[in-house]
This record gives C-alpha cells, sequence and structure tokens, in this order.
C-alpha cells in the first residue's frame, strides 16, 4: 500500500482546504492526491490493491455539522446526510414506510458490517467492482487512461450493456443510487468554495472518452445530503436486484420502480437500472412508455423493452438484456401489487 | 444484560493481554511512553508519510497506546501489534467477515478500518465477550452446544457478528438469521448449525 498522512478534521472548510492544497485537478475528485475517508469499505479495498494510491487521507468522520447526520422528514420529502450510515437509514422507520424503495437498495446491498461502516454521501461514490480494474496488472482505461480496456474482449459476464463505451464498459456496482435517481433526488454538496445543489442524475459521467473521471465533483468536495422530494410515487416504490447468489452480492441486474396510480392507470412512473449500466441508469422511455396506460403484464413489457432500447452487449453479458427486462417487469408488477 | 460484560478481572486475562503486548510491541513497535495521541485531531500536516504515528486505542475496556504506521489496519493492529489473535484475517478485503469486531457496539469489518480510524472509539473483540468470571458468553455456549464450526477459524467473526444480529433486532426468524449473517462466510458449510445457535442464543440473550 502506498504510504498516506492521515488527518482527522472536525471542520467542513478546513477539510476541504486540506484536499485542495494537495493539488488542485481538472480530473475530478476521485484522481485526486487527497481524499476524504468516511467508512472506507471502498478506499481501503483499493488502497490494498493498488488502484488508489492517495497521498491524504482526511478522515471525515468527526465533522461539524448536524445535517450530515441527520434523516429527517416533512410533506415536501426526505433529507439524508452524507455521514449517515447505510445501516441508520435502513433501519429508519420513516425511510422504510414512505420511501421504501430506499429501505430496498440499501438492505439487500452489501452485508450488515459494511452497511454499519458505509457512509451514504460515500456509497453513491463507491467505484466499479469490474476485475480488470481491481487487478493493476490489466490495462484499464479507468484506472489507467489511454491504456485499453481489457474487459472489451475478456471474461465481461458482469459488464454494462447501457451507457457504455469504446474506453469502458465497467458497471456503476451500488443500488441506493438507484433509488436516487428514480426519485429525483437533489445532492448537496460542500466545497472549499462554498456549497451547492445538482440534481443527483448530474454527479455520475458517462465513460464517453474519460472513463477516469467518474462524477462532476471536484477535489475537496463532500457530499452533505441528499434532498428526496416526497409525491405521490413515493410510497408505492421498489427495489428488484437479481444476482448469482441471494444476499451480500452485486446486481446482475436491478431495478427501482416507482409508481403512481389511479386506479390500475399509471399516472406517473419512475424506473432506474443497476448492475447493467456504466452510471445510475434513469430509464425514461420506459417511463413515458407507461404514462396513462393500464398497467399490466402487456404494458410492463412493452416498458421493459424500451428500457434496454440502445443495448450494446458484448461476448459474455448479452444475458443482461432479457434478464433486465424481466427484472424491470417484476419490479413493475410488484410495485403495482403493493399497498400504498 | 448477560452479554455486554467488561473484561476487568478475567482470570488472568487483562494482565496478561498487557504483558504480551508491551513485551511484543517492544520488539517491534515500542508503545509509547508519555505519548498524547488521544484525539487524534492533528492541526498540521502530521509527521511523513509512513512514519509511526501515535495511537490510541481501547480495546475490550482496555486502554493501549501504539505507533503505528498509518496504514496498519485495526486488524493488524490487534493481531500483530496487541496480539489479540482471536480476531482472524481471512480475505483481507471485507468480504469473509472472519475480522468482524464491535466498534461502540456495531459490528464492523477490522480488516477495512485503519487502526487511527478507531481512536475514540470503543473496540470489542473476542476475547472481550466472556463474563468477568471467565463464563462464556451465550453466544459462544450457543456455538459449542449447536456444533456450530468445524475448523473453527470464522467463528470468532461469526459469533461477533451474532452478537450484533441479537442485539440488532434481525434474529426474528432463521430466514433473517441467514440474511443477517451473510457477511460472513463458512467454508466448513457449518450454516445450519450457526443459525441453530443463534436462535438458542437469542433466548439466552433475551432472559
Amino acid at each position: 500500500m502506498h504510504t498516506f498522512h492521515y488527518r482527522r478534521i472536525g471542520d467542513q472548510g478546513e477539510a476541504a482546504r486540506a484536499l485542495r492544497e494537495t493539488g488542485s485537478t481538472p480530473e475530478g475528485a476521485i484522481n485526486a492526491a487527497g481524499q476524504f475517508l468516511a467508512g472506507g469499505t471502498n478506499l481501503t479495498d483499493y488502497m490494498r490493491l493498488n488502484v488508489m494510491r492517495p497521498d491524504l487521507l482526511v478522515d471525515i468522520n468527526d465533522l461539524e455539522g448536524e445535517k450530515l447526520r441527520q434523516i429527517s422528514s416533512n410533506g415536501d420529502g426526505l433529507w439524508i446526510g452524507g455521514l449517515v450510515r447505510m445501516a441508520e437509514a435502513e433501519d429508519n422507520t420513516d425511510i422504510a414506510k414512505n420511501y421504501p424503495v430506499i429501505h430496498d437498495t440499501l438492505k439487500l446491498a452489501a452485508s450488515r458490517q459494511i452497511r454499519n461502516m458505509a457512509s451514504l454521501g460515500g456509497n453513491v461514490l463507491q467505484r466499479t467492482r469490474c476485475e480488470y480494474f481491481r487487478e493493476t496488472s490489466w490495462p484499464c482505461n479507468k484506472r489507467t487512461p489511454g491504456s485499453g480496456c481489457a474487459a472489451m474482449d475478456g471474461f465481461n459476464r458482469q459488464h454494462a450493456v447501457l451507457g457504455v463505451s469504446d474506453a469502458c464498459i465497467a458497471t456503476y456496482p451500488g443500488d441506493f443510487a438507484q433509488a436516487l435517481v428514480a426519485l429525483d433526488a437533489t445532492v448537496e454538496i460542500t466545497g472549499p468554495d462554498g456549497s451547492r445543489r445538482i440534481a443527483f442524475s448530474e454527479l455520475h459521467r458517462l465513460p464517453g472518452d474519460t472513463p477516469h473521471i467518474e462524477t462532476t465533483l471536484m477535489p475537496g468536495e463532500i457530499i452533505t445530503g441528499y434532498r428526496i422530494p416526497a409525491g405521490p410515487w413515493t410510497r408505492r416504490s421498489c427495489y428488484v436486484k437479481v444476482r448469482d447468489r441471494d444476499s451480500y452480492q452485486f446486481a446482475l441486474a436491478a431495478a427501482a420502480v416507482a409508481l403512481a396510480l389511479d386506479g390500475d392507470t399509471v399516472s406517473e412512473a419512475r424506473i432506474a437500472l443497476g448492475g447493467v449500466a456504466t452510471v445510475p441508469w434513469r430509464a425514461r422511455e420506459a417511463e413515458e412508455m407507461l404514462k396513462g396506460r393500464t398497467l399490466d403484464e402487456d404494458a410492463a413489457s412493452a416498458a421493459a423493452e424500451a428500457a434496454f432500447n440502445g443495448a450494446r452487449t458484448r461476448e459474455h453479458n448479452a444475458y443482461k438484456v432479457p434478464m433486465g427486462k424481466e427484472t424491470v417487469i417484476r419490479a413493475l408488477m410488484d410495485a403495482k401489487a403493493m399497498e400504498a | 444484560m448477560s452479554h455486554a460484560r467488561k473484561t476487568e478481572g478475567l482470570p488472568g486475562g487483562v494482565d496478561r493481554r498487557r504483558f504480551i503486548a508491551g513485551a511484543a510491541s517492544g520488539a517491534t513497535v515500542p508503545i509509547l511512553a508519555g505519548t498524547h495521541a488521544a484525539s487524534g485531531k492533528t492541526g498540521d500536516g502530521g509527521p511523513p508519510p509512513g512514519k509511526p504515528q501515535a495511537v490510541t486505542l481501547d480495546i475490550n475496556g482496555q486502554r493501549y497506546e501504539l505507533a503505528l504506521d498509518p496504514r496498519t489496519t485495526l486488524l493488524d493492529a490487534l493481531r500483530e501489534h496487541l496480539h489479540l489473535t482471536g480476531t482472524k484475517k481471512g480475505c483481507d478485503h471485507g468480504q469473509c467477515g472472519a475480522c468482524t469486531v464491535h466498534v461502540d457496539g456495531r459490528r464492523h469489518l477490522s480488516c477495512m478500518t485503519f487502526a487511527m480510524m478507531a481512536q475514540g472509539h470503543k473496540v470489542t473483540t473476542i476475547e472481550g465477550l466472556a463474563g468477568p468470571d471467565g463464563g462464556l458468553h451465550p453466544m459462544q455456549k450457543a456455538f459449542i452446544d449447536r456444533d456450530a464450526f468445524q475448523c473453527g477459524y470464522c467463528t470468532p467473526g461469526q459469533i461477533m457478528s451474532a452478537v450484533a444480529c441479537v442485539t440488532e433486532g434481525h434474529a426474528g426468524s432463521a430466514a433473517e438469521i441467514r440474511e443477517y449473517m451473510s457477511g460472513n462466510i463458512c467454508r466448513c458449510a457449518a450454516y445450519p448449525n450457526i443459525v441453530a445457535a443463534v436462535q438458542q442464543a437469542r433466548r439466552d440473550m433475551e432472559v
């Protein structure tokens, strides 16, 4: 493991400045020499594998600020602070009742030990588990820009079929982010120059020619929390996750769904896909297919079909298209059956 | 509350550990005398990377002052520096659960925690689970009663995880236990017996 400085800092401005002082980079926060450390469940792993080699770790677990650790809600929506642990939000009864899709994505992720540790700010920033990214002897455009992609013609069973580029087909591995992108969450970000707010869908970048720049965060910026607007669809929402084993495993295909129904007719639909795309993936075409239609298996199938329009498969991952469609159908029918 | 005892008074335990920790650390990394590392909040850039830094850890109610390379995980601090070898290293990548300990009462993976991060928090390891009289924790007893292991390597992590599984309230049914124990892998596949042990201990812990 690369050697590093460790600092535990309580003041947010000081923490941001400490990272900026390690040198600014136009290549985004993830490639900076200084990194924030919260749960550490992704960072320590990638540091041990030499995939990440920060010179400075700023431990932000003691950061001052009540909002960072807060879960609160009112009629307008829900706030979840960036230092809230996955398990805390998982155990929150308000979230389980009123935002079940968020509860599902947390409960079905990782193991309880990891959920106790991992912060929700860090969770959405976790990096792909592409085997070629994890093992430094392989070429990887995400890890070493311009070196090539070993996954493209390698064992790419886990890899993405949506949002891919010629440079990268690595899957975005998380679950919680699918709930956030489906529910039109906004992210509150605090950095060396103050705070800003962006749509969650603007946080992650498609790989394109620069798969190593994964988000729009700049060095020194911290996710202070998420605001999730309440809507008639938030209570009728769920997450279906299909994987190789039934627990403690990343998704092969997953769907986050939220529905507002008028009888059996869809007035609003929100659909996001996991396990099949390079970023948290909103399936807007599929949503449009459903609006105003009676939700039955046929309508769900048509939406699922639309969700995978434009899918680009490789040798070992073509199965994800039919599996992904079935996942969308199941999630839609499960959401319809919910009492909301 | 038989499952939340302190380690003080454990026959020979604390003194022996103190002695071993001191003696062993003397050979490799000295325990710092008179070091003030309690807060962990350094206002400057800190010492150069890789150079041992003062770390104060609270393990099983005992305070330890160490000088550690910042790269040292809590797991390695426990095993290699304090010689509390009950906590096991399996995958060292957060995938197997063998290194599970409690941090402030919650189960964490010590392989994914830098020792410096544990400063200011109470860590409990398998060595800290038994009662002051040396009596086994109900979960330890249940693992023996139910033959919930074969080779035993994953067992300390299983037991630490299982205790938390019960105290969190996630041991309601066999299915729930399986789901909430999924972070602990057992290569001998003693899973049915582990579930039975958790169910037995849950009843005993509630008394």
